[in-house]
């Protein structure tokens, strides 16, 4: 089986331990930080492995790319700790054990992962997706797995993801388009670190989506709106895709507001901490989603733009309820080209 | 026979008795495995009054009379097993009162579930009575006379338990009213301050007479209702969890659930919660109050609150569960039936185990489906198992998984629900003797020719 690549060199030489010290949910100083990364290189308990909300933060804090919160989940699991609880945990394995429900389309040299979220079949349409629509798979085979670091359970992904990239290969394309964040994350940043070979050209959603609306930039409407940009925890395995959302939004003409929680200072969308933790978990997922909201509200804000379908699942009924309409990134897109919205799950036509 | 035809015919009018052979089939069964069995002649009565008379003729002629509304038990109580005549109720599906104030509501005896559902939703939207999870054909009149459960079963019992009068076709003829509406224009009690005659005539299943008008309670529609599911892969927890969230007084409706398939529900058992309220503030209230009386298991990691997605969330809120008709067809042959005992509830973890232990026996889709009732006085637990109607062999494995869990379920202490004729004899075999004897004299009293649906509830 495939082991996590940590270079405990990397951390020796951190001066700053950000990984721990900018946590929102340590607030530790340095000397700490440091004593508790030592610990968690060394294999000893931390209270660390306790506390952590795993909301990814580390991970894009670190500096060197060393991951640790791919090492922490490690020595979660390790010590055998259940964050959520067992039936929960055991739940979220089984939904995604790959037991044949796979859709697969006519796969051509680019194709679009839909993950394993029927509600983007919804949304993938209209003239942005015109060529390649039908190339497309849907499936637990081709389930990234991250969620997995949600549940202590490296050792899921370290078991499925070698497969799901052979799964993916054998289709035969060239470069796959992945609408799911998260996936896009789990190939260039979790295999890498796990050393899994991908074979294939791996391209976020939102580059496809900057690149197809300047080819349609003569049909486009601006927007003028003011929008959140709710930033999902996945995001942070991959920093670098952050800006195509102000490149989209610039073709757009939205403007994305500052406000408090964006950023490196974005708050997650706490679904995971409600199903993690108990009525002190549900407190803080509560507290966290009422704070973003009203970030959004005092920053006057007409729309909450989302990437991640489960932070849309998370929010976009809380956000409604105060006036804040919710939108995936890809109908803000359709909206400028004048196309229908969808009326799905994550359609904005539920909203209008 | 030819002039019991006609008789019917008089009374009912032509287009509205029938010997032909196709309507005879289709009243000779259920939708459940019972082996069926044909009437003689279907009449569908409008009123009262020819019920009345039907059932005199019957009694003259000393013809069975087997009363049906929608034909829904699944035990096949409705099967006329003696022939003779099927008095198909559902002609007489009036609304005829609501009492807004007094919360209450009087219908004709053949009234459906969906036809009130929609009444009062049009009518009287801060008004809901107990909705079962049966498909909306059902009446009302059926479900109270089966001791049907339905949404409201954890506040307020059993559907009967919500009865506040009944008119009645005894199986001599008579008709009678029973509780408040006997002396009184209201209809708001079955029987107290007076001697509680409705016993009589709910639960009977349609063997002392035939329920031509029933009133029964209505209950506040708030406004907002939600569901949380709590899920663990401990049986055991189960009771004291239910005596816990019963202990709230806050939750309108808890439902159990446990089935091997689709593969992320398996090993697991999951608690429907559901929550009501006037305002969010009321709601969550009651949402924290639910999980802080849940938090040692969730502390303990034993179990915790599922994320119902909105994509999955409207199939938990719908009323009735549609869920159980898909269920019904997992096997691709649209067969689906259980026994429902209505057992103590310290009793689900046995019912559980005994419910995967009969499923791997006889290879056969199971899944198991418990409605508490009262503050966990006792629940519904389902033993339910899906089966191909082409599949005869299935049928039969079935019918033997079936019989298992009611003889299982009757040593745990159980009461068979809507019984089956065999279930029936396996009840009054193990009934005290002093109680059979008063069965018997009741039936006697009430049916001295023994027409009202036989073969049920025959003591010997």
């Amino acid at each position: 089986m495939v082991e996590l690549r940590f270079d405990e060199a990397k951390c020796e030489q951190c001066e700053g331990v950000n990984c721990l010290v900018r946590c929102k949910h340590l607030n530790l100083d340095v000397d700490t930080a440091r004593e508790e990364m030592r610990k968690i290189i060394n294999g000893q308990h931390s209270f660390v492995l306790d506390r952590c909300v795993t909301c990814y933060a580390c991970e894009e804090y670190c500096p060197f790319g060393n991951h640790p919160f791919y090492l922490i989940v490690e020595r979660q699991e390790q010590e055998g700790m259940l964050l959520a609880p067992r039936a929960i945990t055991n739940q979220w394995i089984n939904l995604c054990e790959p037991v044949g429900r796979y859709s697969v389309g006519k796969i051509q040299e680019r194709a679009l992962s839909l993950c394993y979220i029927p509600a983007f079949t919804d949304l993938v349409g209209g003239k942005l997706f015109e060529d390649v629509a039908a190339s497309f798979f849907i499936g637990p085979e081709f389930f990234c797995n991250v969620v997995y670091l949600h549940f202590a359970r490296a050792s899921v992904i370290r078991e499925r993801l070698p497969k799901v990239v052979e799964n993916i290969a054998a289709l035969g394309m060239k470069e796959v388009i992945f609408l799911h964040d998260e996936c896009y994350g789990s190939f260039k940043s979790l295999a890498p670190a796990y050393g899994i070979p991908v074979p294939f050209k791996v391209t976020h959603y939102f580059e496809y989506l900057y690149d197809r609306l300047k080819q349609l930039s003569g049909q486009l409407k601006p927007l003028n709106m003011k929008v959140a940009y709710q930033r999902p925890c996945s995001s942070r395995l991959i920093p670098e895709t952050d800006h195509y959302v102000d490149d989209i939004f610039s073709l757009l003409g939205v403007e994305r507001v500052n406000r408090t929680y964006d950023r490196q200072n974005a708050l997650c969308c706490s679904a995971i901490v409600r199903l993690n933790m108990g009525p002190e978990g549900r407190d803080m997922a509560n507290d966290n989603q009422s704070k973003n909201i009203e970030d959004m509200l005092q920053a006057g804000v007409e729309h909450c733009v989302f990437n991640c379908p489960y932070c849309y699942m998370a929010l976009s009924e809380k956000v409604a309820a105060k006036g804040v309409k919710p939108i995936h990134m890809i109908e803000l897109c359709r909206l400028a080209l004048g196309e229908e919205p969808a009326k799905g799950v994550m359609g904005y036509g539920r909203y209008q | 026979m030819a002039d019991i035809s006609s008789a019917l015919t008089e009374i009912v009018g032509k287009g509205y008795v029938s010997q032909q052979a196709q309507e005879r089939y289709f009243y000779s069964q259920d939708p459940g495995l019972m082996q069926p069995h044909e009437p003689d002649y279907v009449v569908l009565p409008a009123s009262a009054d020819e019920v009345q008379r039907v059932v005199k003729l019957a009694n003259e002629q000393k013809i069975p009379v087997v009363p049906r509304g929608g034909g829904l038990s699944l035990t096949g109580l409705a099967i006329p097993q003696r022939g003779g005549i099927l008095v198909d109720m559902r002609r007489m599906d009036r609304i005829l009162e609501v009492n807004e104030r007094a919360r209450y509501a009087v219908v004709e005896g053949g009234t459906s579930e969906g036809r009130i559902i929609a009444y009062l939703e049009r009518h009287h939207p801060t008004l809901r009575h107990s909705i079962p999870d049966a498909p909306p054909q059902a009446t009302l009149v059926g479900n109270a006379a089966i001791h049907g459960q339905g949404r409201l079963a954890q506040q307020y019992g059993f559907t009967s338990d919500m009865v506040t009068g009944l008119e009645v076709v005894l199986p001599t003829g008579e008709l009678c009213k029973i509780g408040s509406c006997s002396m009184s224009p209201y209809w708001f009690s079955k029987g107290p301050p007076l001697p509680d005659m409705s016993g009589l005539f709910l639960g009977w299943i349609g063997t002392s007479g035939i329920i031509t008008k029933i009133g029964f309670k209505l209950y506040p529609r708030k406004k907002l209702r939600d569901v949380e599911t709590f899920v663990t892969d401990l049986p055991d927890l189960i009771p004291d969890i239910v005596f816990k969230l019963t202990h709230l007084e806050m939750v309108e409706d808890i439902n159990i659930w446990f089935q091997p398939l689709p593969l992320m529900f398996k090993g697991n058992h999951h608690m429907d919660i559901y929550l009501t309220g006037d305002t969010d503030e009321e709601l969550e209230f009651k949402r924290r109050m639910v999980w802080n009386a849940l938090s040692e298991y969730i502390e303990a990691k034993d179990g915790g609150f599922m994320w119902l997605m909105p994509d999955v969330k409207p199939t938990f809120m719908e009323m009735p569960q549609k869920s159980i008709a898909r269920f019904a067809d997992v096997r691709k042959g649209g067969g689906f039936q259980y026994a429902g005992p209505i057992i103590l509830v310290e009793k689900y973890p046995d019912c559980a185990r005994k419910t995967e232990e009969l499923g791997s026996k006889y290879k056969l889709g199971y899944s198991v489906m418990a409605r508490m009732i009262g503050r966990g006085h006792c629940m519904m637990f389902g033993f339910a198992f899906t089966f191909n109607r082409a599949n005869s062999d299935e049928m039969d494995r079935v019918r033997k998984a079936l019989d298992e869990a009611i003889e299982f379920s009757l040593e745990h202490g159980g009461l068979p629900w809507k019984p089956t004729v065999d279930e029936q004899r396996a009840a009054m075999d193990m009934m005290d003797p002093n109680t059979l004897k008063l069965f018997g004299k009741l039936r006697k009293a009430l049916d001295p020719n023994g027409i009202m649906n036989p073969g049920n509830w025959e003591v010997s």
